[in-house]
């Protein structure tokens, strides 16, 4: 039973993101299987998460935005641009990965 | 969601939605039409020719990288024949260009492009850290845009190299053009377009001069989204970073905007470009307006500047100065018959033409002249890093910079503000 309730998941950040996420580039975790509205975890759930629970610094708005992923990052399922995969209302399987690339950085 | 397949191939899973056609392409075709549509951006501008050295404005980060990546794979692969060499800019600020050097040096070796490192401290005897350390974190942006601006010019005046290609891409040209739009300057999208800029020969006639570099952005209408999966696909090795005494740099208003139109209409920002080119088109004395074939001017002295690791820094400077020398050297060219450059005529001769309405002002003698002290195409005697420059040498800022009082992001309307304020001055004296 305990198994079922969370999804294990890879979560990659890059082109400058990681730099709000301690540095670090790839997290493992595991999410509830279902959220508060008894409804599959998807994309707008993990974000909020990883706002609310990993998220250390305090700059918030680099990374949502309005509610929803701040215009600029691009989401990446298993590889494939998340806009081919219904955005935030995908529900996340096991075993995925989900990469938030930030286009908005510099050189 | 079933997945769906490439549209080209129709075999593999696609995986990228092309912002600017909506179509859905699986990885490698997506690596196939995004090299294509840069050969054919370089071909049809004829940006390249055969013998030429190029050197690429390269800051490890993902535009120069994917340049550096691109155009390497597209001269072996068409046979271009050019040489090209990577150039960096160090501008002296510990902890944030060190590690995007440690890229450029690893680029270097796998794209086995010789490299030159070029430091603020060689050029101008000071390295960011030192300028901030003097006047302080605010205003300190104003002093990397203007020496920024020339040094790529002299990196490459020093290598001997004619041409410096740039990472600009269609976000940020699209940028740039809102940017110009929103503050009323029609005259400085004709450069701010143009896929190729030149500083003219007028003032030397020194081939090795600094003032007679070709500047290109073979990557104007690519979308940076594209540029940043092209990297994330090809598996480039680029850093991201942002400047640390401009951290929120990027947070440029033009830039969410364009960011936020996107998501709504991805064409959009391609449109935005498009639509900057057209309405170059329209403005008097546009380089644009002859066909791109004129003499394109200035347009280096004064643009990409980009300081503070994106683009919104990109705006600022001499806007009306170069304009007027633009529009000066059009009437220089239209009495001689030329049309690509002046070298050694007067430049009293551009008091003629008094009739014409759109040009206002004609020129004085500094208007098409070099820096008195340093030789860098400068509309004032001396120019502006000279000015600065002098400022930090008397061990105080010379300029009360513009930009003090005002948000950090802001920055590009405080170089705006000096430019403006000389050129005022000048009028007076006229």
């Amino acid at each position: 039973m305990a198994t079922d309730d969370t999804i294990p998941i890879t979560v990659e950040f890059s082109g400058g993101l990681e730099l709000l996420f301690a540095n670090q580039r790839k997290l493992t975790l595991s999410i509830p299987t279902y959220n508060e509205n008894r409804t599959r975890s998807n994309i707008a759930f993990l974000v909020q998460h990883l706002c609310d629970n990993l998220m250390k610094d305090p700059r918030k708005d680099m990374f949502v935005l309005d509610g929803t992923v701040r215009p600029g990052i691009l989401v990446l399922i298993n590889e494939a641009d998340w806009e081919l995969e219904g955005e935030e209302k995908y529900e996340i399987q096991k075993g995925d990965n989900i990469l938030f690339v930030s286009t908005l950085h510099g050189g | 969601m079933a997945p769906s397949l490439c549209a080209i191939c129709a075999t593999n899973r696609a995986l990228i939605l092309r912002p600017k056609d909506h179509s859905k392409l699986c990885k490698p075709c997506f690596v196939s039409v995004f090299e294509t549509e840069i050969h054919h951006t370089i071909t049809t501008n004829a940006l390249f020719h055969r013998g030429e050295v190029i050197a690429i404005g390269a800051s490890g980060g993902k535009d120069s990288t994917v340049l550096a990546s691109v155009l390497k794979t597209l001269n072996e692969r068409y046979d271009y024949g050019v040489e090209l060499i990577l150039l960096s800019i160090d501008e002296g600020i510990k902890g944030y260009r060190d590690d995007s050097l440690e890229t450029v040096k690893r680029n270097a070796l796998q794209y086995e492009m010789p490299l030159t490192i070029l430091g603020y401290d060689e050029l101008y005897g000071w390295t960011m850290d030192q300028v901030v350390e003097q006047v302080g974190k605010k205003g300190n942006c104003t002093y990397c845009g203007v020496f920024r601006r020339q040094a790529l010019d002299r990196g490459a005046a020093r290598l001997g190299v004619k041409h410096v290609v740039t990472g600009h891409n269609a976000d940020d040209v699209a940028e740039t053009v809102l940017m110009n739009l929103l503050r009323g300057d029609l005259p400085r999208l004709s450069r701010t377009t143009s896929i190729v800029t030149s500083t003219p020969s007028a003032v030397s006639s020194d081939p090795n001069s600094h003032t007679n570099i070709k500047r290109s952005k073979p990557l104007k209408y690519a979308y940076e989204k594209e540029i940043v999966l092209y990297a994330h696909h090809k598996n480039l090795d680029y850093f991201s970073t942002e400047c640390i005494y401009s951290p929120e740099a990027f947070r440029g208003s033009a830039r969410a905007l364009i960011k936020n139109l996107e998501r709504v209409r991805p064409s959009a920002i391609l449109d935005v470009v498009r639509s900057g080119e057209d309405m170059a088109k329209l403005v008097p004395g546009s380089d644009e307006g002859c066909g791109g074939v004129c003499a394109s001017a200035v347009a280096a002295a004064e643009e990409g500047e980009g300081g503070c690791g994106s683009s919104n820094g990109r705006t600022a400077g001499g806007e009306m100065a170069s304009m007027e020398m633009h529009l000066a050297q059009n009437d220089l060219a239209a009495e001689n018959g030329l049309e690509v450059e002046i070298t050694s005529v007067p430049a009293k001769k551009g008091k003629k033409n008094k009739g014409q309405p759109p040009a206002p002002r004609k020129t004085t003698k500094q208007v098409m002249g070099q820096c008195k002290k340093c030789g860098y195409l400068s509309s004032q005697d001396v120019c502006k890093a000279c000015v600065l420059l002098e400022g930090l040498n008397k061990n105080r800022p010379k300029h009360e910079i513009g930009v003090v009082d005002e948000a950090q992001e802001d920055s590009t309307s405080g170089v705006q503000g000096v430019t403006n304020g000389i050129n005022k001055v000048n009028i007076q004296v006229d």
